[in-house]
């Protein structure tokens, strides 16, 4: 339970938008990740909360391809 | 066996603004601080404030401390703290101009100066008209400064404990406070935090609502730590609702949208601020706008299939002013109401967003609470600044801007306060023998429970119970139907049950502490509720619709053990400047 209990915390933000967001995320279509995968999400967690919903929100870009994979289906949830 | 212990001149619980503001204050003047916070510092909620810091530099145009004091006094309707909101306004340019140095980058105007905006409830001249007093950092003012603060923390040597949360106060057979247990998320360990002052910054606790603009971590802990403690909660009847909470989600469209000119529309497109605010319109204060959309929704003149909300439009200020000068909310209005506000408007409701009652502080951000002959006498040792304390600035309603202002004055000055209290006080007190032991007694009634109640399902009820019973327009039959209810929900957090006992980050463990917490902050508001036979600031009620100055000019004080409430009066005589005497409200 540790890990993901740890990612579910980190997943409780300062803007409701991400909680909201990366909840419905995590409850759905994080079951479906790599293990690679799961870790670039882990690491998408660790930016500030407006860098990370400008992300979401699609006003910027990731700096990398696999972080943007990622991003884009933050953005479909 | 006896908890481990850690000791700091100063524990600070919270990270946030006014947590941070604080515990610089005390790392500068070389203390030794520890800060505890549920999540790292600049993920606090302070990181969702969009709109600014309300302060009369006067950078774009005539203005005055001396108005923004009349402005909070008139927004509070009159239940604020007039010594606390002269000593606000006062030190507001100060600690603005003080947070700029320290790096915030503030917007500015062309010749160079801080730029303001526009906020709803800030006039010149007492009431005549509009003022540019909000200073922000585009959308981004919260987060710039939390991070400001937080660098200038480093520098300073604060030490920071990241995913700890705080169960219980500890206070001695005098009173006296002398520090808390606090739980690490990541080993599941309780620790004592021996203290010679503590600091409460937990800010607010607005998710004990169904619609609310407030992040998930808003639960409280603060007000609940306090109420088990035994030090009564300060006017929980006000909550502010935000009048543009979007229908079903909550998320928050800032009022900056109506200060930029976007406006309100009834389902048949009339803009119907006109009507209740003829001189401020759109930008009157929050609880003149809440309670007009909730007139008009409850009249029949709603939007949408269920006649349920109300459309605020933006698409005549074109493109490039959405994107410049609101560049969330496009954004936020796709993604959570699935419309583009650059060409339909957004459909929006009256959404809990600011909670005006807390932990009784005076204007030094010391704790405070009745005793025979002394209706404000400071518990020793504790001390309460930001959202989750009552000094109180915004009494029966909040000006939008000043809750950042309070942050960074009372922030500071409760730290100040702090400076000089430890310095007549030297060394720590010894703890008394069961320290920590309600705590244990809390986790192991959760770890030890069977056959109990779920979490989820108990909060779940809590939050329909206030958003029904208790939300922007109060009824006499519901709020009384309500304390029963909220009885029944509070029974069934006695007995919550959690399935998996791990110790590593168990996020169950903490949500059922988390409710422990948002339970008295929802009781107290109930009860308080139902208590004032009047309608103030945010508290509307049907049946009682005017303010009733003879019988409620005074603040409510809730007891946890026994539900019982108190009063104590308002302080209506301000530090130097002369009294503003209540009047009736209007805009
Ligand atoms: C969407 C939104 C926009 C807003 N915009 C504005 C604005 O433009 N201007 C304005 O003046 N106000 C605004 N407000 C209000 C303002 O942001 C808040 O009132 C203010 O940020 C609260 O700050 P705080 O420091 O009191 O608490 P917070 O920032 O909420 O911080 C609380 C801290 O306490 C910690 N904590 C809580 N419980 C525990 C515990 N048990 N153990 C350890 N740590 C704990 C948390 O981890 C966190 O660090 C806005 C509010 C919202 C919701």
């Amino acid at each position: 339970m540790g890990d993901m209990d740890r990612l579910r915390w980190r997943c409780r933000r300062g803007l409701l938008e991400l909680d909201i967001v990366l909840t419905r995320f995590l409850d759905g279509p994080y079951e479906a990740l790599s293990s690679v995968q799961r870790d670039t999400f882990s690491a998408l967690l660790t930016l500030a909360d407006n860098d990370l919903w400008d992300l979401v929100a699609g006003r910027n870009d990731a700096q990398t391809a696999p972080e943007q994979e990622i991003v884009e289906r933050l953005r479909q949830a | 066996m006896a908890l481990p212990t850690r000791k700091f001149d100063a524990v600070v619980v919270g990270a946030g603004g006014a947590g941070m503001r604080a515990a610089l204050q005390l790392a500068e003047a070389g203390l030794k601080v520890g800060v505890l916070s549920k999540v790292f510092p600049t993920r606090s909620h302070t990181v969702a404030a969009q709109g600014g810091i309300g302060a009369s530099l006067g950078n774009m145009g005539e203005d005055s401390w001396l108005w923004h004091m009349y402005d909070t006094i008139k927004g509070s309707d009159y239940l604020g703290d007039q010594d606390a909101i002269e000593f606000m306004c006062r030190m507001a340019p100060e600690v603005v101009y003080e947070l700029e140095h320290f790096g915030m980058p503030f917007d500015r105007n062309e010749n160079g100066t801080v730029y303001q905006r526009p906020f709803g409830g800030h006039s010149r001249d007492f009431g005549a008209g509009p003022v540019q007093r909000s200073v922000c950092a585009a959308d981004r003012t919260g987060h710039a400064m939390l991070h400001t603060l937080y660098q200038r923390n480093v520098r300073a040597n604060t030490v920071f404990f990241v995913e700890w949360m705080a169960l219980d106060l500890i206070r001695d057979a005098s009173g006296q406070v002398l520090g808390v247990t606090a739980m690490e998320m990541e080993t599941g360990e309780v620790w004592i935090f021996h203290a010679r002052a503590t600091l409460f910054a937990t800010g607010g606790a607005g998710r004990i609502f169904s619609a609310s603009t407030n992040a998930f971590i808003n639960t409280g802990d603060g007000l609940g730590m306090a109420a088990r403690a035994g030090i009564p909660l300060e006017d929980m009847e006000f909550w502010q609702f935000h009048p543009t909470g979007v229908a079903g989600a909550g998320v928050l469209i800032t009022e900056g949208v109506r200060g930029e000119g976007g406006y309100l529309l009834n389902k048949n497109g009339e803009r119907f601020m006109e009507r209740y605010a003829p001189t401020m319109k759109d930008l009157a204060s929050r609880d003149v706008v809440s309670r007009a959309m909730a007139t008009e929704i409850k009249e029949g003149r709603g939007c949408g299939k269920e006649a349920d909300h109300i459309l605020l439009k933006l698409d005549h200020l074109g493109v490039d002013v959405v994107e410049k000068r609101l560049p969330g909310i496009r954004e936020i209005a796709k993604k959570f109401a699935n419309v583009d506000p650059v060409k339909d408007p957004i459909p929006v409701v009256p959404t809990c967003h600011y909670q005006m009652g807390g932990i009784p502080t005076n204007y030094h951000g010391e704790v405070v609470v009745p005793t025979p002959g002394n209706v404000s006498t400071v518990v020793q040792g504790f001390y309460a600044a930001g959202e989750c304390a009552c000094a109180s600035v915004h009494g029966a309603n909040r000006l939008g801007t000043n809750s950042l202002t309070d942050l960074l004055v009372f922030g500071k000055a409760s730290g100040n306060r702090v400076i000089e209290y430890l310095k007549e006080n030297p060394g720590h007190k010894d703890l008394p023998a069961d320290a920590g032991e309600v705590s244990r007694a809390r986790l192991a009634r959760l770890d030890g429970q069977t056959k109990g109640e779920s979490v989820f399902e108990v909060g779940a009820e809590m939050r329909r119970t206030m958003q029904a019973h208790c939300g922007v327009f109060r009824f006499p039959d519901m709020l009384t139907e309500g304390v029963a209810r909220i009885e029944e929900v509070t029974e069934r957090v006695k007995r919550t049950e959690i399935q998996d006992k791990s110790k590593t980050f168990n996020t169950a463990r903490i949500e059922a502490l988390e409710l422990d917490n948002l339970i008295e902050v929802a009781r107290s508001t109930m009860i308080c509720a139902e208590a004032r036979k009047e309608s103030r600031g945010a508290h509307d009620r049907a049946d009682y619709p005017k303010r009733d100055d003879e019988s409620w000019l005074k603040h409510s004080l809730w007891y946890a053990a026994d539900n019982h409430l108190e009063y104590k009066p308002v302080v209506l005589k301000p530090l130097t400047a002369q009294s503003f005497e209540p009047k009736v409200r209007s805009y």
